[in-house]
């Protein structure tokens, strides 16, 4: 087993619109992510942050480029190897309301993993089911009632343990906190914190609110309209960003506390532009501070800057 | 004692449903002075949004029936207007910004037509002069080319200039006092930024008052001035901004000051969050909304309803641990009350 579970290169996902043009959504990413880590990925909305999960858990095929997961080539499996893949990379929703089917029982939505691929039959499969809620902080009892009956914490919960009942090795988590309240979001960040350490679970955790990326994340990476523009440990990105657009992003932030020493904002001028017909050379440079001549010119290469610490901006190619 | 520009008295708002009457506001009562940034934080269901509604008029009746209170703009009553006086004060000297900027704004109308019918409804402008004002407020909210934007459709702009152009449309009118249901809610957090910035510089330029409603405690910590906490439909504290974040006095404020992490934290911590739901509205319990969550509940949160502890000046706190009887925190925690 090696160290990295999804490597990523040069993946693209383009959609078609119309006649000639097309979103270009990811353009050419490659990343890797480690076993056991949590990789945050931050970006506004139309980054491409979702695509990209999608694209991982095959919700999508990727335009070009690969994706290889513990040395297998997502794009090259046969039959068997696509149904165990599709048991150990799972998936959990942002919206608990929508992803839960309203007219199944909630134990019949957590067993259907089992189910398909035969894991567990009869009383195996039941009591599979209650440990399964158990686990998530429900109760058994909670197997025979509908979605309806839950608040969207739980059904979050709900949509935890459908993912874990096929003992899955990668979870991607979408925007998984984001339609809850700010005293539940705790909660579900502490479960996920924990299954993560039970299971020997592997997280990409895709969301919007920094603060709590940072805080489950081991490393972040930070796209904007399709592309990476940074990725190093949470932390030093944090307290060090390089690219402008992480600055920006990060000085945006409200931070709880009136006192809190002001960091100088950078407010940034204007919208992202469309990602159907995104600028020249570097997407940011329609808005970033510090554009120079070659920005519009040439597209920045991603280079590691400083050690594990690798960004795709013209200011750091001396 | 001066008269605040805006004060709710005892507002209580209840809906009518097929499960029963749901008590979405229970006697909330909090004021707004002139030029003032008032937040009303609080989650899905605590009443938030349904007060606001209540102060402009929107609570749909029935199902929904204010039961009780007023509110006193500039010392008249609100809830006393006809739809027509109502009608005279919407938009002229009270106005509302909501979440959605997509939805909020007709589809089929070019935007700057939509900024001149609220001057024309409101104040006596007619035609080209109404149309000057409408490019006046589309270029004070940051939109460049204010006349060529003027003849365009919503469709043809962002999700955060949307925001600009319902602010520009709530603003057109110069009201006393700017209501803003979670305005940037459905932003992205530089656009969020943004929008925030040009909502205090408004604020200063027109010296309205803005009640601002978020879940959001860096926005509130950034905007406002006052705070109102608000849970089970109830405001269970009100204080200035750094009051509320330096000596919070109701439980479920520290709590949700625990829940959110700390970007400037160099370790990791674990959250704390608040177990538990929020209360069940149709039978709201007797005694303190909070006590069935609240780690230090004694069994006086559970039989009677704490009356507002006033802590300091401009600090209440419904909560039996402000009450000069109650045990001090260390002895109810070496009494084992804290769960965590």
């Amino acid at each position: 087993m090696t160290e990295t579970i999804i490597q990523i290169e040069q993946m693209k996902k383009y959609y078609p619109i119309g006649k000639e043009k097309t979103v270009k959504s990811v353009d050419d990413i490659s990343i890797e992510i480690k076993r056991g880590e949590t990789f945050g990925l931050v970006g506004e909305s139309g980054s491409g942050k979702s695509t990209l999960g999608k694209t991982i858990v095959g919700l999508e095929d990727p335009t070009s480029g690969k994706i290889v997961y513990n040395d297998l080539d997502l794009s090259q499996l046969n039959k068997k190897q696509k149904r165990q893949i599709n048991r150990e990379i799972q998936v959990i929703f942002q919206d608990p309301h929508a992803s839960l089917n309203p007219r199944m029982r909630v134990g019949d939505i957590i067993a259907e993993g089992i189910d398909a691929h035969k894991l567990a039959t009869g009383k195996n499969r039941q009591d599979r089911v209650y440990e399964l809620l158990e686990r998530v902080g429900l109760q058994p009892e909670h197997a025979k009632r509908y979605p309806h009956e839950f608040s969207g914490g739980q059904r979050q919960r709900i949509g935890i343990a459908r993912a874990l009942a096929v003992e899955p090795k990668f979870i991607v988590a979408d925007e998984p906190i984001s339609a809850l309240d700010v005293s539940i979001q705790a909660q579900v960040i502490n479960l996920l914190e924990d299954l993560k350490e039970q299971e020997d679970l592997t997280y990409l955790f895709i969301a919007h609110d920094l603060g709590m990326v940072k805080h489950i994340s081991d490393r972040i990476g930070v796209m904007y309209l399709g592309k990476m523009m940074e990725l190093s440990d949470s932390d030093e990105l944090f307290h060090e960003p390089l690219h402008p657009y992480t600055k920006a992003l990060l000085s945006a932030i409200p931070i709880a506390n009136p006192e809190a020493e002001r960091r100088e904002r950078i407010v940034l001028e204007g919208d992202p532009p469309s990602p159907v017909d995104p600028p020249s050379g570097c997407r940011f440079r329609t808005r970033c501070p510090f554009a120079m001549d070659v920005c519009a010119k040439e597209v920045p290469e991603w280079r590691e800057v400083k050690e594990k610490h690798w960004t795709a901006c013209h200011l750091y190619n001396n | 004692m001066l008269e605040h520009l805006l004060e709710v008295n005892n507002l209580e708002v209840s809906f009518k449903t097929y499960g029963g009457e749901v008590q979405a506001v229970r006697d909330v009562s909090f004021h707004v002075d002139k030029g003032e940034i008032l937040a009303i934080v609080g989650e899905s269901g605590s009443g938030k949004s349904v007060t606001v509604q209540s102060i402009m008029g929107l609570i749909p009746t029935p199902p929904g029936k204010i039961k009780n209170g007023e509110v006193l703009l500039e010392g008249q009553d609100l809830l006393k207007l006809s739809k027509r006086e109502m009608q005279k004060v919407k938009g002229s000297k009270i106005s509302m910004v909501f979440q959605d900027p997509m939805t909020s704004l007709n589809p089929t109308m070019k935007v700057g037509k939509q900024i001149a019918e609220s001057i024309t409804t409101h104040q006596n402008i007619k035609g080209p002069e109404a149309k000057e004002r409408a490019i006046d407020m589309i270029r004070r909210v940051g939109i460049s080319n204010p006349a060529e934007r003027y003849e365009q459709y919503p469709h043809e702009f962002s999700g955060g200039m949307r925001q600009r152009i319902m602010i520009a449309i709530a603003l057109a009118c110069h009201p006393k006092v700017l209501l803003a249901d979670e305005p940037t809610t459905a932003l992205d957090v530089t656009i969020q930024a943004q929008v925030l910035d040009l909502m205090k510089n408004l604020k200063d330029e027109m010296d309205t008052s803005i009640i601002l409603i978020t879940h959001d405690l860096g926005v509130v910590a950034e905007t406002a001035e006052r705070v109102a906490v608000m849970y089970g439909g109830m405001i269970v504290e009100t204080a200035p901004v750094n009051e509320l974040f330096n000596n919070p006095k109701h439980p479920y404020t520290w709590g949700l000051l625990e829940s959110i992490p700390d970007i400037d934290a160099a370790d990791k911590k674990r959250l704390v969050p608040i177990e538990g739901a929020p209360p069940d509205l149709f039978s709201p319990p007797k005694g303190c909304p909070f006590a069935p969550r609240c780690k230090y509940a004694m069994d006086v949160c559970v039989e009677e309803m704490p009356p507002a502890f006033s802590i300091d000046s401009g600090h209440e706190a419904k909560c039996w641990l402000n009450d000069s009887r109650s045990p001090a925190l260390k002895e109810l925690v070496s009494a084992g009350r804290q769960l965590s």
